[in-house]
């Protein structure tokens, strides 16, 4: 990735050579790591690693250690008895007794990931190359956003995954196992984060040009703050409509694809742009989020993301995209305090 | 042809075991198929929508009792092969080109398969008693 945009990269797309790198860097942290555990299965299913890890070695040993001693050892050979017992005891009985406790342990591993999730349900369908979310609470209300999934601690939550156009699969590695997204098919995915914190999700499943670039963002919150925070957006806040940017977004029918609340714009084709302001990072997890990034990808969307199903808005002056892009990240009404770091996330 | 006791080993007796392995097998997908498919279902009301699953616990004497046949017919086969390999007097590797030790030596792999077969079928076995329900 770095290498895409960072090397002979065109002129607008020279500062994203710097954002790939700390990508990589933050690659190497623990936030998409499968062993550094933040859920509950990704916990369990990180000891069974562990478990066979340490039991791999020691077995390994005795068999290095058995062969030195048979190609090493003087004197008389054991008797033919003596050999049978051992091959029967090392070969046969003890690995099946080790595969059975091993089958043991991961049978009754599997209903306990699979058990149901509690009331909130999250439903995730992944197009080339983003995330559509829709957080759907118990009383029938839809809460709208892309690209970014928040989660209570501590408690289950149901994730329905589809896809619209190719497979793609729905990866949190410190929280889960992998999952695919198949189109005609619903999947479910319960995941349980342990300990709050922001991770990085990846679409595990190639889908095309740009599938490396899509990745998504997931913050884990306290279970108290997580319901402050989806309460405040059931009716989704709307954005000022003095600015320029409101009307040149209009104006540049960026509202046939994309929906912003609170504006004619209600468009389904791209992400959802309502709650843009505070997400960490744009274009499905792979450019922190602030106003230089957001002028470029409009204006170089099939550069930065090969594939894209949005145009480049090469016509637009920086000026004109930096008015958008202005627009699409003023705080809402009741969106204080949000992180949208004009740092990297 | 298969399921049958005999004098002299050959290589039905040989089959024995790993057919009976086999029928266990399918006998247990289908019996959990067809209970998956019977008492489970979809729900269309609140407050849980979506796919409901049923438990396997109905299902759990079926496999008990078609366990218990196929561990049964495995002894069986296992005990004829030992009888045919001359219940373990004389070692191994039995590959004199004579028809005694044609017979050892079918008797002897035949006694392995079944070891072999019978720990598969009690694997085979295990996840109805594991694994709760149909999700
Ligand atoms: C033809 C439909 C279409 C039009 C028109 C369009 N977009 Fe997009 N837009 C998309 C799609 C599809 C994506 C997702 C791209 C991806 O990540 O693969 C997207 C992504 C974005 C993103 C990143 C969203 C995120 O969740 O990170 C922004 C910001 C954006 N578009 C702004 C604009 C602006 C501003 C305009 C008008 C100048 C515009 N778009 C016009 C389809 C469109
Ligand atoms: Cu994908």
């Amino acid at each position: 990735m770095t290498i895409v945009l960072g090397f002979s990269a065109p002129r607008p797309l020279r500062g994203l050579g710097a954002a790939g790198l700390a990508l990589i860097l933050a690659g190497c942290s623990g936030r998409q790591s499968a062993l550094d555990p933040a859920g509950h299965e990704a916990r369990v299913v990180g000891d069974l690693f562990w478990w066979m890890l340490i039991a791999s070695v020691v077995i390994w040993a005795l068999v290095m250690a058995f062969s030195f001693y048979a190609s090493h050892r003087r004197g008389e050979p054991w008797s033919s008895r003596a050999a049978a017992r051992v091959i029967l005891i090392c070969g046969a009985i003890l690995p099946t007794l080790l595969l059975a406790i091993l089958l043991v342990f991961g049978l009754r591993l599997m209903p306990m990931l699979r058990a149901p999730g509690e009331e909130l349900r999250i439903a995730v369908e992944g197009q080339q190359f983003w995330w559509r979310v829709t957080y759907e609470l118990p009383d029938g209300t839809r809460v709208s956003s892309a690209n970014e999934v928040r989660l209570p601690r501590g408690r289950r939550t149901e994730f329905v995954l589809t896809a619209q156009d190719v497979i793609h699969s729905f990866w949190v590695p410190p929280l889960a196992g992998k999952m695919d997204l198949i189109p005609g098919m619903t999947n479910r995915l319960v995941l349980e984060p342990e300990r709050t914190g922001r991770f990085r999700g990846a679409c595990a499943e190639f889908c095309g040009a740009s599938h490396a670039l899509m990745a998504l963002d997931i913050e884990v919150m306290e279970p108290d703050a997580f319901e402050a925070w989806l309460q405040s957006r059931r009716t989704p806040p709307a954005p000022p409509r003095t600015e320029d940017g409101a009307a040149l977004f209009l104006a540049n029918g960026c509202g046939a694809c994309h929906t912003v609340a609170g504006t004619e714009a209600a468009g389904r084709v791209g992400p959802d742009l309502t709650l843009l302001s505070e997400r960490p990072s744009i274009a499905a997890g792979i450019l922190p989020n602030n106003t230089d990034n957001l002028v470029s990808f409009i204006r170089n969307t099939r550069d930065i993301k090969p594939g894209a199903r949005m145009p480049s808005f090469a016509m637009l002056s920086p000026e004109q995209a930096a008015s958008i892009a202005h627009w699409l990240l003023t705080p809402r009404s009741g969106t204080a305090g949000t992180r949208r770091a004009d740092a990297t996330p | 042809m298969v399921l049958r006791l005999r004098e002299r080993a050959d290589l039905w007796s040989l089959l024995m075991p790993p057919t009976i392995w086999a029928l266990h097998f399918l006998f247990c997908y289908l019996v959990a198929a067809v209970t998956c498919a019977r008492l489970g279902g979809v729900t269309l009301t609140k407050p849980n929508p979506g796919a409901s699953f049923a438990s396997l616990e109905s299902f759990q004497p079926w496999v008990i009792g078609g366990t218990a046949v196929a561990l049964a017919l495995i002894a069986i086969s296992a005990w004829q092969a030992w009888r045919h390999s001359g219940f373990g007097l004389e070692d191994p590797p039995h590959d004199a080109a004579t028809p005694e030790d044609r017979q050892r030596f079918l008797g002897y792999a035949t006694l392995l398969l079944s070891a072999l077969s019978f720990v598969s079928v009690i694997f085979i076995a295990l996840p109805a008693f594991l694994i709760l329900d149909c999700r």
